[in-house]
């Protein structure tokens, strides 16, 4: 699907070794794959695997050790304007001394928008996300689940083309992450955003993506992307129990234990 | 009634001190201790209100003064060392070095230097309250989460726009903690100064005292320290708890959770 839609973001040949000499080890090798405009892209691989390194080094986080990444034909050199991160642990990346409502703004900072507007903005940002009536609210006095809600406010602020999610539901309780689950989804189809979610759990890529790139380890390459056929509208019932589902989830998770088990048997045979 | 509660069982101890030291002091006739309203005439006649504009204004003038320089120079020399390594590499050694010597021995050279007055003073007091200042800055802004950094970078907010939003709030917590250990070592040095070297104060008039083994005044005067130390810690503390609300706030959310 998809091949209607332009091409957004270009993995170029991406490769990530931390390290030189004895002591290098190969992170990412020669990771390539197309996301294209409107398109929800999970990354999935077995624990371990480097998804977050892949993630930072596509966010220009962490310069590559080769290869590039063309956002609109053009190659990131730096963190972009039109790419905003969620980050996996809420805790962490929310300013335990800014409201939500400031937290939120905070991605605003460079805009030269008037404070009222920026007021305003935040505001409907966090009403976006289902958190309206928490503005004044410190993080530390929200569960998880809103930290998130209040991180993807910011994320989606600064309208961005392209949102990376780096593994944001992993430490978020079953029930409120289906909730976020479909919020993320919503929130996608309304914006018509690119979204690229990293994540190591297969029903949530398979029910989220469009696609889904699996990634073996050691170093990480990328072992095959899997087309998700499962239209447009979710249901985290009805999408869930389909046959197709259960298919694809099995597909997966077949290559991730495949990818798994080789790591394992080459990391016995020892370093050729 | 919880406050009135919490000042009674507070007040307890002290109370039952002075009345012990009282009836001690009562007995024992020693001239060195002489009983608590003795103590309390001299402090009414020396500090209220003789002596306070001649010894006391003026040590804590220069105490202010002090404190503040050493609280600004510190906070951005900690800010320039914590986030330039270079920088930190050529002074750190020097740091360590400088603050493992008793403040109170920059006394003497700074006398020296710039004599008994108040120049000498105001240095004294905030070279002495620097380095606690400095130190905890630099280990503040290198507990800062790279998290909160990542989040920076990915918003491409500048240098400058970073260090206010995300390295020195979160160093807050430590250069409170900075501020507050350099707050003793002003005060300290303020007395200290005025006892080896100077014409009035209150470091001084108590020293006096002492030669002329006037032990009310003596006390009175250690009296009126405390006094001044207790006040300052609590001023200090009421602003420190209202600045780092979120994070006093958000630790006890933690425990309680």
């Amino acid at each position: 699907m998809n091949l209607t839609h332009p091409l957004r973001l270009r993995i170029d040949g991406l490769s990530k070794t931390y390290g030189t000499g004895s002591t290098a080890n190969e992170v990412l090798r020669d990771i390539n794959f197309d996301v294209h405009t409107g398109e929800f892209v999970c990354l999935v691989g077995p624990s371990g695997a480097g998804k977050t390194t892949l993630l930072r080094c596509l966010t220009s986080l962490m310069a590559p050790s080769a290869g590039q990444v063309l956002l609109d034909g053009k190659a990131l050199t730096g963190p972009s304007p039109k790419i905003s991160i969620v980050f996996q642990e809420y805790t962490r990346s929310l300013m335990p001394w800014m409201t939500a409502e400031k937290n939120v703004a905070l991605a605003l900072s460079n805009s030269k928008l008037p404070r009222a507007t920026v007021k305003k903005m935040s505001r409907d940002a966090l009403a976006s996300v289902g958190l309206s009536g928490s503005e004044s609210q410190y993080p530390w006095q929200l569960s998880g689940g809103m930290q998130q809600r209040v991180a993807i406010a910011r994320a989606l602020i600064t309208e961005p083309e392209v949102l990376v999610m780096d593994e944001p539901f992993a430490s978020i309780d079953a029930q409120t992450r289906l909730e976020l689950e479909d919020l993320t989804r919503r929130l996608q189809t309304e914006r018509k955003m690119t979204v690229m979610l990293v994540t190591h759990d297969i029903d949530e890529a398979v029910y989220l993506a469009d696609r889904i790139v699996v990634l073996s380890k050691n170093p990480a390459t990328v072992q095959e992307i899997v087309e998700v056929n499962l239209g447009v509208e979710r249901d985290q019932f009805t999408t869930r129990e389909s046959h197709q589902f259960g298919e694809l989830r099995s597909h997966v998770l077949g290559l991730i234990r495949e990818a798994q088990n080789r790591a394992k048997t080459e990391a016995a045979s020892g370093p050729q | 009634m919880n406050a009135l509660r919490k000042v009674a069982v507070g007040g307890f101890i002290p109370v039952l001190v002075i009345a012990g030291y009282w009836v001690w002091a009562t007995m024992s006739r020693n001239p060195y201790f002489p009983n608590p309203m003795r103590i309390m005439e001299r402090f009414q006649k020396l500090w209220l209100f003789a002596k306070l504009p001649t010894d006391v204004v003026p040590s804590l003038t220069n105490f202010a003064l002090g404190y503040v320089i050493a609280v600004f120079s510190g906070v951005i020399a900690g800010v320039v060392l914590g986030r330039i390594k270079l920088l930190r590499q050529l002074f750190a050694p020097l740091l360590d070095f400088a603050r493992s010597i008793p403040a109170i021995m920059l006394i003497p050279p700074f006398v020296l230097l710039l004599g008994i007055g108040d120049q000498s003073k105001v240095a004294i007091i905030a070279l002495g309250a620097f380095f606690p200042v400095v130190l905890a800055t630099m280990d503040g802004l290198r507990r800062t989460d790279p998290a909160l950094i990542d989040v920076t970078r990915s918003m491409q907010l500048s240098r400058w726009q970073e260090l206010l939003v995300a390295w020195v709030p979160s160093a807050g917590p430590q250069i409170a903690g900075g501020m507050q250990t350099g707050l003793q070592f002003a005060f300290i040095l303020m007395v200290a100064s005025e006892m080896l070297a100077a014409t009035h104060g209150l470091g001084y008039l108590t020293m006096q005292a002492q030669f002329t083994f006037d032990s009310a005044s003596v006390w009175a005067g250690i009296l009126m320290l405390a006094i001044l130390g207790f006040g300052l810690n609590t001023l200090f503390v009421l602003a420190r708890n209202r600045v780092l609300r979120w994070h006093i706030q958000s630790r006890a959310t933690a425990r309680a959770r």
